[in-house]
């Protein structure tokens, strides 16, 4: 693998600028001329808007302009749209109700952007917005999506009756009840997945430039996907042609899912600035970014499982109800159906799989993918479902796993998956090892003797990431192909220029793309940079998220490596008198294999480009591009197992241990795979134990709006892990990569979740566990 | 309006602002100095961490006026020479970061930790210090490290500076 190539454990190139405080985020950025942007936003759930009235504030201190949505709609900008078609199961296409970037009759969540304010200064932006006056006609509210399905509750869009959006369904129903009705043991549950903010620490910020010289439009903006920002800036909000539009994301700071949307400032900025005639900068503040960045999961479901008498599952039906908040956000559509209900089949051999979807209109904050996206709420379900069930058929969890375990592969699901490789009972091993499973009742007895309970649960996740190939989602009904683009350009001095479109906002993509080069030329990784996140820069591409980076992203690199390297062997061997196949790359320099004859790699290059001395027909320069589309997902699998203290008097959860053993196939950087699963299971554990989103049920006010409401994991609420990987090679991408990036997310909620109701003895249990929560249902337990 | 004077970096600032302008919108606005952020508007995420006196203070809890005639760290001025400062390079070795966000407030915040203890701290004490710092990407593991790595190393020169 060589010091820097495939496999090595190296240090990060990216992180010079971030820990001497260089690096270079939306708000950083200052362009002359540039003036603040402050929203002017609804405080009500659920509201028509009466008037606007804007002549006190236009008369405030450092003043610019002030727009509202009829101005919006003077100029045409195009409603916000969802990019995945949806059929509900009588066919019919999905109730999609109207987005306004700027409300204009109704606002339906609080947080509705109304009006901008753009001033000299944020904060004269910010004191003119309170000159305001928005006269609004409230309505009645509702938030809960089940709640909103009954008949008499408030209407959200005339376009969704009964608030519902799609009723959708997957799998053989009726084979499904047959296998229940016959089963010799059944589980059901009711499961509800809480509703989380996303939360990067990086709030999100929009500088939209309007150059009236070249009629051209610049957007600096916190995004990982710059590309699917410009393509539907243009195509669907009409802001600009695409060819007149350049959309940069920097250093973003963190993402989730959050910030693939976009969403209404970026629009907003970028055609205020034309029609302001100044750059316009908008930061959000933090309670803002809770009131307006997609939230995520806000599940609640029902599940039966059927066994037969030797615990072999032969059934598995849910219903769930989606709550998608007060519009459709850009992918929301898919996070509880496509990417969610195909993963109901988890690790195991099911035979029969139902699922009915009802995705639901509510005065929330809009719901999209959040890490994990579907799969964290469809593992929630098979895992708490696996653990109860082995509860009540008294045998232990990781038997009735082994029992149910896909072991041979492909394994066609009946729910469209097909998973093509894995070992399950690999990492189910390495996990109990790690956790010294055996020795737990010892320590449960003395944690006893300490007044103390102590639980143990377990997970075993499957997921399904690096979403392809575009053929197939398209026919699923997405609006997009989910390929990925690279340039390699050789320079003439042999370093090397990798353009990509994935996105890192974290990730690390400088160092392990520039491995992928190391690993295949030999150069150092400091001879290699990569260029992501600017249109103007980068060919098209589709950025990052759904852990695709990795599998997609990464496997374009390699194809135009591949490209790259047929060509330099081609001169090399020319240069060298030698047969092409005869030519070797090792350690920067192309030999002829077995003979002491050779050509350093820069030599190479610079030949390439003086074109003094070509191969006959070849082209000078050393350039090579490639657009790659998987032929299927790559199924990240793995087990968590937690072992918790819980204390009966205060019910206050302590976490002792948390192993994790996951599959992600061939590794670049262990020490970065290893910081995507520490992300992950913290944000896992920070759903299962803190974060609680709460809205007032009567007003649609968001009470946890801030981080003095919302409990965001802090160091001292999370254990250090134990980590470890296991490897089956994923066959469908050329690496052999399987996605890292929200495995953590997924696979944790129900292994904390399964080790406090495992200590507590009650098995009804609801997310975020808080002490209040975990004490009721100690009292409860019988 | 208030007329601010105060060293920055080891140099000498000063400055216009309004009476409410806060001291990391003068970090940030006045003096161009972005390595500081804001991550949250009610003193709880850290990202604004600067030493005020030798000390560490979320900048955003102090008016820019307060600092008056105060000598500030900022990310900016932590390493010296071209040298990474401990910290800083147990950051970068530990993988102590991902998407760069919280860390100059982390890394603040972990120098006036070190400072204070020196080289006797241990795992809980770091996870109990770090509280007022929140990261969203690392899930704190690698953090940790750095920072009981970084007072290791640093311990016995700063025990001395302490006493």
């Amino acid at each position: 693998m060589g010091m820097e190539g495939i496999g090595a454990r190296v240090a990060r190139k990216e992180d010079k600028r971030f820990i001497t405080g260089k690096g270079r985020y939306t708000d950083d950025m200052v362009v002359p001329g540039m003036k603040h942007a402050h929203f002017i936003r609804s405080p009500h759930a659920h509201a028509k808007i009466k008037s606007i009235d804007t002549s006190a504030a236009e008369k405030m201190p450092g003043v610019i302009g002030i727009l509202n949505g009829a101005q919006l709609a003077e100029d045409a900008i195009g409603n916000i749209i969802c990019g995945w078609m949806i059929h509900s199961k009588d066919g019919t296409p999905m109730n999609m109700g109207a987005w306004r970037p700027l409300a204009q009759d109704t606002v339906r969540y609080v947080g509705d952007a109304v009006a901008i304010v753009v001033a000299d200064s944020k904060t004269q932006a910010r004191d003119a917005a309170e000159a305001v006056v928005v006269d609004y006609e409230t309505l009645p509210v509702v938030t809960s999506a089940i709640e909103a399905l009954k008949d008499g509750a408030p209407q959200l869009h005339p376009e969704a009756k009964n608030n519902l959006i799609f009723d959708w369904e997957i799998g053989d129903s009726a084979a499904t009840d047959a296998a229940i009705a016959s089963a010799a043991h059944v589980t059901e549950m009711k499961v509800i997945n809480n509703r989380l903010v996303p939360n990067p620490m990086e709030p999100r910020a929009a500088l939209g430039v309007y150059d009236e010289g070249e009629d051209h439009y610049t957007l600096w903006t916190t995004s990982q996907n710059p590309h699917v920002a410009r393509l539907v800036l243009s195509a669907f909000y009409n802001v600009a042609p695409e060819n007149k539009l350049r959309v940069i994301a920097p250093d973003v700071g963190g993402g989730f899912g959050s910030k693939i949307y976009i969403y209404p400032e970026e629009i907003v900025c970028l055609w205020a600035s034309k029609r302001t005639g100044v750059p316009v900068k908008w930061n959000s503040d933090r309670t803002e970014a809770f009131l307006t960045d997609a939230h995520g999961r806000d599940h609640v479901s029902t599940v039966k499982m059927a066994f037969d008498a030797d615990n072999r599952i032969t059934g598995f039906k849910v219903d769930t109800i989606a709550n998608l908040g007060a519009y459709m956000s850009l992918f929301s559509s898919s996070v509880p159906t496509y990417l969610y209900a195909t993963l109901l089949s988890g690790q195991y051999n099911i035979p029969n799989i139902h699922a009915n979807v009802r995705t639901v209109y509510t005065n929330t904050v809009p719901v999209d993918a959040y890490r994990g996206a579907g799969r964290p709420e469809a593992t929630y379900l098979v895992e708490r479902t696996m653990e109860t069930a082995a509860r009540e058929l008294g045998v232990s969890p990781a038997e009735l796993r082994k029992t149910n375990f896909v072991r041979e592969f492909p394994h066609q699901t009946p729910v469209i998956m097909c998973y093509d490789a894995g070992d399950f009972e690999a990492s189910l091993n390495a996990a109990m090892d790690a956790s010294d499973y055996a020795g737990f009742a010892a320590r449960k007895e003395e944690a006893k003797s300490r007044g103390k309970l102590r639980g143990i649960g377990m997970s075993c996740y499957i997921e399904a990431c690096g979403i392809a190939p575009s053929a197939a989602v398209g026919s699923l009904g997405a609006g997009v192909g989910l390929w990925e683009s690279a340039e390699v350009r050789v320079n003439a001095v042999g370093t090397v220029e990798v353009l990509t479109g994935s996105h890192s906002h974290g990730q690390g993509h400088e160092t392990t793309f520039a491995q992928l080069v190391a690993d295949r030329f030999g150069v150092g990784i400091d001879t290699v940079s990569i260029v992501h996140g600017d249109t103007d820069k980068v060919q098209m591409g589709m950025g990052t998220y759904g852990s695709r980076s990795g599998a997609v992203g990464m496997s374009a690199v390699v194809k135009a490596l591949d490209k790259v390297e047929i060509k330099a062997k081609k001169l090399a061997a020319h240069l060298l008198e030698a047969d092409e196949s005869d030519i070797v790359i090792e350690n920067g320099e192309l030999k002829v294999a077995g003979t002491d004859k050779s050509v350093p790699w820069f030599q190479m290059a610079l030949a390439a480009y003086t074109a003094h001395n070509m191969p006959e027909g070849m082209e000078p320069g050393l350039k090579e591009g490639a657009f790659y589309d998987p032929s299927n997902f790559t199924f990240p699998a793995g087990c968590y197992i937690c072992e918790v203290e819980v204390d009966p008097e205060t019910g206050k959860t302590e976490i002792i241990q948390f192993v994790a053993a996951d599959d992600f196939g061939k590794i670049i950087n262990p020490m970065i795979v290893e910081g995507q699963v520490h992300g992950g299971v913290a944000q896992g554990i920070g759903q299962a134990l803190l974060e609680g989103t709460h809205y007032d049920a009567e007003t649609g006010q968001l009470l946890t709006a801030s981080y003095m409401d919302y409990t965001m994991p802090r160091a001292d609420d999370l254990p250090s892990f134990q980590i470890s990987t296991t490897e089956t090679a994923c066959p469908s991408n050329p690496l052999g990569i399987k996605g890292c990036g929200e495995a953590g997310a997924i696979g944790s909620p129900p292994a904390l979740i399964n080790a406090i109701t495992d200590a507590i003895g009650n098995n009804d249990l609801t997310m975020p566990a808080t002490p209040q929560r975990v004490w009721a249902a100690l009292g409860s337990a019988k | 309006m208030a007329n601010v004077s105060m060293t920055v970096n080891g140099r000498s600032v000063s400055g216009q602002c309004e009476d409410r302008t806060l001291l990391v919108q003068f970090i940030r606005e006045n003096l161009g100095l972005t390595g500081t952020h804001v991550g949250c508007d009610t003193s709880q995420c850290g990202a604004c961490v600067v030493h005020v006196d030798g000390k560490a203070v979320k900048s955003c809890t102090m008016l820019a006026a307060q600092a008056d005639g105060s000598e500030v760290v900022t990310i900016e001025g932590l390493a010296s020479g071209g040298e990474l400062h401990p910290v800083q390079a147990a950051f970068r070795e530990h993988h102590g970061l991902q998407c760069g966000f919280c860390t100059p407030g982390m890394i603040m915040s972990a120098v006036d930790m070190i400072q204070r203890h020196g080289g006797r701290l241990d795992e809980k004490t770091v996870r109990q210090e770090l509280e007022g710092n929140i990261c969203r990407c690392t899930g704190y593991h690698n953090i940790v490290k750095a920072v009981l790595d970084a007072a290791s190393k640093m311990g016995d020169g700063t025990k001395v500076a302490a006493e």
